[in-house]
């Protein structure tokens, strides 16, 4: 009956998160019906959605596995463009655009993942500081080979180079995809608001039934304590591995996801500022709480844009917000505050 | 003594130095399927850092380790307790932020057969392997009287309940061979019995081996049917209880003698 329960309250936290993201999606539906929503916010959600799900990534290394990446971008990148790259050349050959866009998101998470294991191996050797310093160049190395990356399509398949367009030898009628710093540009966007939120949907169920299994359970045993894990029968290296690539393939998916929202995306978009803006997202909603990780990635994307009017000092303001959250929620009068709504609920769950 | 062929456990010439020092040197030992085994001597003998060759904390500079006749040379920490030995640890080592039932399921982690993608889309043998561990768990857990305290965080244990939670997770990776590192550090006299109970228990009901470090004479005496005292790194004596008190050498090695002080 107790592991009724025990799941019960892991499952209450669950659902809890669905629920706010169907709730997010209907309101948002019921808003646009009535006219309410203004364009700017309108052109954010799918940023949003890709923004909560990298979060969400990033909070199961950081927060699940206990290691701070700061090189997610990379991998946000890597699922972007290859998302892109797939959606362009099936452009013919698969005309549904939701199809395409499932292919784009499958294809882009399963080339992020294979960079997860790549940069994985040699990484996940190092610990606490020397990682983030570790992730946060092979986030460079990616954003850098992004930047000099050409990618063409014609009759005869996919073409690639590193120098420049025309040593990709295409045919005449071939199409560039992806244009070294330029990135890609004329990008169909597929993308939508309702596969947005079944991605996210999806990635939280991914997560959080992860999270709440013996796979789960090893990773964070390793967090807590990596020698008393070793002793007690944990392969630590294995599941700081899924971990990661988990994560690194859910980013790719996500990057995917937000390219095909754009007619042009650049590969300096998924720069070290990307990264550290998803650490933030991470950082404020709670280590390890995804429900917090969901907040705090769709306010912290709305906000600039609801700043706009305050023009140049928008980051400025966004900085002082920032500030503002981190102290309310370190103080320990609030802190109290919330363990004792905490308490209480527990103790009226025990007098059930 | 038990014959050499059916021990659980048998070392021979097991040493390691760290950098010019000689931590443990020639370390004979072999331990019998159901023996408790106490390993006693002065702080600083270095039998916690045995306990770390064995479960391979640490490689052995020379020597050998066989676990039920195989040599355990090459293996990592975790092979070595999928091959049987298990142990709790000097110095507390919980997941501090988990469930004293999670911090059990870890110890279960390789006797619960189901794989990552059924615990991501919940197959059947999820939910059945997920209500078998729960079940072993608060078998376990109910040895050490634990079970009603199964959601409670571990770090906000009391600190003996702390050390019995620790033999539990160490009971449910199924070793052969259990290694106690002062599992009564920290408890009073009255809890003391209880552990000594409980040991004798594990022994009986599992079938396994015990090895021990303790400071507290009563549970040494009181339990363990051979005893092996370390000096420098080195055995001075082996034997049973009451010889091991008798022997000057041990005696010796704890007063202190004339030779040592000066």
């Amino acid at each position: 009956m107790k592991a009724l329960k025990n799941l019960k309250k892991q499952t209450k936290i669950s659902f809890l998160n669905y629920g706010i993201v169907i709730l997010f999606f209907i309101v948002v539906q019921i808003l646009a019906n009535l006219g309410m929503l203004t364009n700017s916010l309108k052109g954010q959600l799918i940023p949003i959605l890709s923004y909560v799900i990298m979060a969400l990534a990033l909070n199961l290394v950081v927060g699940i596995s206990g290691e701070l990446s700061l090189g997610h971008a990379g991998f946000m990148s890597v699922g972007a463009f290859s998302g892109v790259v797939v959606s362009m050349s099936l452009a013919e050959n698969v005309p549904n655009p939701g199809l395409r866009l499932l292919l784009a998101i499958v294809i882009g998470a399963l080339l992020a993942g294979i960079a997860g294991v790549i940069i994985g191996i040699p990484v996940l050797r190092l610990n606490g500081d020397y990682l983030a310093i570790v992730t946060l160049a092979f986030g460079e190395i990616i954003k850098n080979v992004m930047n000099c990356l050409y990618v063409g399509v014609d009759k005869a398949g996919l073409h690639l180079s590193f120098k420049d367009a025309a040593s990709m030898g295409m045919a005449a009628d071939g199409k560039v995809l992806i244009n070294g710093p330029m990135g890609a540009t004329g990008v169909t966007k597929l993308s939508t608001f309702i596969a947005g939120t079944i991605l996210l949907l999806l990635v939280l169920v991914i997560i959080q039934n992860l999270v709440n299994s013996r796979t789960g359970l090893a990773i964070m045993a390793i967090r807590d304590n990596r020698i008393a894990a070793e002793a007690s029968g944990v392969p630590v290296t294995r599941h700081k591995l899924i971990a990661f690539v988990t994560s690194a393939a859910i980013a790719g998916a996500a990057g995917a996801l937000y390219a095909l929202n754009y007619s042009t995306i650049a590969p300096k978009k998924f720069d070290f500022n990307t990264s550290i803006l998803i650490l933030v997202f991470v950082v404020l909603g709670g280590i390890g709480n995804m429900t917090g990780s969901i907040i705090a990635a769709a306010l912290l994307t709305v906000l600039p844009e609801l700043l706009r009017k305050f023009s140049d000092y928008r980051m400025l303001i966004y900085a002082i917000v920032l500030i503002l959250v981190m102290i309310a929620s370190n103080n320990p009068k609030l802190r109290s505050i919330f363990d004792g709504l905490g308490k209480k609920a527990k103790k009226e769950e025990a007098a059930k | 003594m038990s014959k050499e062929t059916d021990a659980v456990l048998k070392t021979s010439h097991l040493g390691i130095d760290f950098g010019g020092l000689t931590a443990v040197d020639e370390f004979n030992i072999s331990i019998a399927p159901d023996e408790i085994k106490g390993l006693i001597g002065p702080n600083g003998a270095g039998k916690t850092t045995i306990f770390n060759l064995l479960t391979k904390v640490y490689q052995p500079s020379r020597g050998k380790i066989f676990l039920d006749g195989k040599d355990t040379k090459n293996m990592s920490p975790v092979q070595v307790n999928h091959a049987g030995i298990a142990r709790t640890f000097q110095n507390i080592r919980l997941f501090d932020k988990l469930s004293v039932e999670e911090n059990v399921r870890i110890g279960l982690h390789e006797h619960v057969r189901y794989g990552m993608f059924s615990g991501i889309l919940r197959l059947p043998s999820f939910w059945k392997e997920e209500k078998r561990a729960h079940e072993r768990t608060l078998e376990l857990l109910d040895i050490f009287g634990l079970a009603d305290q199964a959601d409670v965080r571990a770090d906000s244990l009391p600190y003996g309940a702390q050390r019995r939670l620790e033999i539990v997770r160490a009971l449910a990776t199924e070793p052969k061979l259990l290694l106690l590192d002062e599992p009564a550090a920290g408890m009073n006299p009255s809890e003391t019995e209880e552990l000594m109970k409980n040991i004798r228990k594990i022994r009986d009901e599992f079938k396994i081996a015990i090895m021990l470090i303790e400071h507290d004479m009563n549970l040494v005496m009181g339990i363990c049917e051979n005893i092996v005292v370390v000096n420098f790194g080195k055995i001075i004596a082996e034997g049973t209880p009451s010889r091991i008190q008798n022997d000057p050498q041990v005696i010796e090695a704890y007063l202190g003698g004339r030779k040592e002080e000066d």
